[in-house]
């Protein structure tokens, strides 16, 4: 870690995180992904939405944009359209992706467009107070919930599926290494690619939800995330409370920037 | 050296502590990371990939 937090880190630490947040380990994942794959760091952009977790772009070396609540996903399509070689990562939060940017986030996953979204599932709005997002769980404890959350949530991985995109994956914080090579193939993807990241937010999802220490919280997603080849084999009443893990969806489907680019020759008469 | 510290970054949010299978860390007076048994220490990297902040690494074997 010592020499990547060298190589891909501002000098900018320590960052803002509460004590125990997840989200400086999703963050390392990240780093690990792009180290993994040797990305040209002048060929890769991260961008983040706002929120704790889209704090992260700023703490890395490369050309980072920290934009609007719910725009992650606008501004990385604009600028995989101008840079297609350029390797475009958006790193957001299930509020930012979800609710705010819900829509944004749907209708990249049906175009397909070539990105790598990550997003940072900590089930709350942790940056304004902990009210509740649309991946808090039922009944789940929320600042806007005080008596439990009356909606159910997305599943996240389903909605993605469901809206087209053609790489989906899931891993927790406890699963850091996972993390990191789920995050590698998904910049390797071609099309819209999505990590979703379970991390802890201990200070206001955890505090409310009596989950405890932020190791416990980490436990419990050691507990509760099964690999997805596993759960196959398992019977239902083991799979009360769990949820799977891993490459969870891969498909081919044309690109939106490749499309794009034909529509352009077209256009200037050039043919395909 | 099998570790290194950064207690500078360290918040003492206590995971390292707790995933340490050799309990070779500890919370110090003022709840910073402190390595109370070094000796202990079977290299296995366990705190250094859970530290949200940074604060600890484990030496690379000189080859
Ligand atoms: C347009 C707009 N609406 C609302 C806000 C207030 N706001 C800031 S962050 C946030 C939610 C963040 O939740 P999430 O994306 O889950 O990130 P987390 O802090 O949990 O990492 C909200 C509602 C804002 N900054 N801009
Ligand atoms: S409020 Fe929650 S998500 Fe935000 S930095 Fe603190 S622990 Fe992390
Ligand atoms: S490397 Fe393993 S044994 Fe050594 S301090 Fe870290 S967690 Fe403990
Ligand atoms: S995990 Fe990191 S921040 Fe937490 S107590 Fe250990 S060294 Fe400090
Ligand atoms: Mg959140």
């Amino acid at each position: 870690m010592e020499e990547l937090l060298v190589k891909y880190f501002r000098p900018k630490l320590p960052h803002i995180w509460c004590p125990g947040c997840g989200n400086g380990i999703v963050t390392a994942s990240v780093v690990k992904a792009i180290d993994k794959l040797q990305l040209d760091q002048d060929k890769t952009a991260i961008v983040s939405g706002i929120g704790c977790s889209s704090r992260a772009s700023g703490y890395l070396n490369f050309d980072t944009l920290h934009t609007a609540h719910g725009r992650a996903i606008p501004f990385a399509t604009g600028i995989k359209l101008v840079k297609p070689d350029h390797n475009v990562i958006v790193l957001t939060g299930d509020g930012d992706a979800t609710a705010i940017g819900g829509n944004h986030f749907i209708h990249a996953a049906r175009r397909n467009i070539n990105l790598t979204v990550v997003v940072f599932n900590n089930s709350i709005y942790g940056m304004t107070g902990g009210q509740y997002s649309p991946l808090t769980p039922h009944r789940g404890m929320a600042t806007t919930a005080p008596f439990g959350n009356v909606d159910r949530p997305f599943d996240l991985c389903e909605l993605a599926k469901g809206a087209g995109a053609t790489f989906v994956a899931r891993a927790t914080t406890y699963h850091a290494n996972l993390l990191a090579d789920l995050i590698a193939k998904a910049i390797e993807h071609k099309g819209f690619a999505l990590v979703e990241a379970i991390t802890a937010c201990p200070v206001s999802f955890g505090r409310q939800n009596k989950m405890g220490t932020p190791a416990n919280m980490i436990k419990w997603q050691r507990d509760n995330a099964v690999m997805v080849e596993a759960m196959a084999k398992m019977k239902p009443e083991q799979l009360e409370g769990k949820f799977p893990i891993g490459v969870l969806h891969q498909a081919e489907g044309t690109e939106y920037v490749t499309e794009y680019q034909k529509v352009i020759k077209r256009a200037m008469g050039s043919g395909e | 050296m099998k570790l290194k510290t950064n207690v500078k970054n360290c918040k003492g949010c206590g995971i390292c502590v707790e995933f340490c299978p050799k309990k070779v860390l500890e919370l110090d007076e003022v709840g910073k990371i402190k390595v109370a048994r070094e000796a202990d220490c079977i290299k296995c990297g366990q705190c250094e990939l859970r530290c949200p902040d940074y604060a600890i690494f484990v030496m690379r074997d000189k080859k």
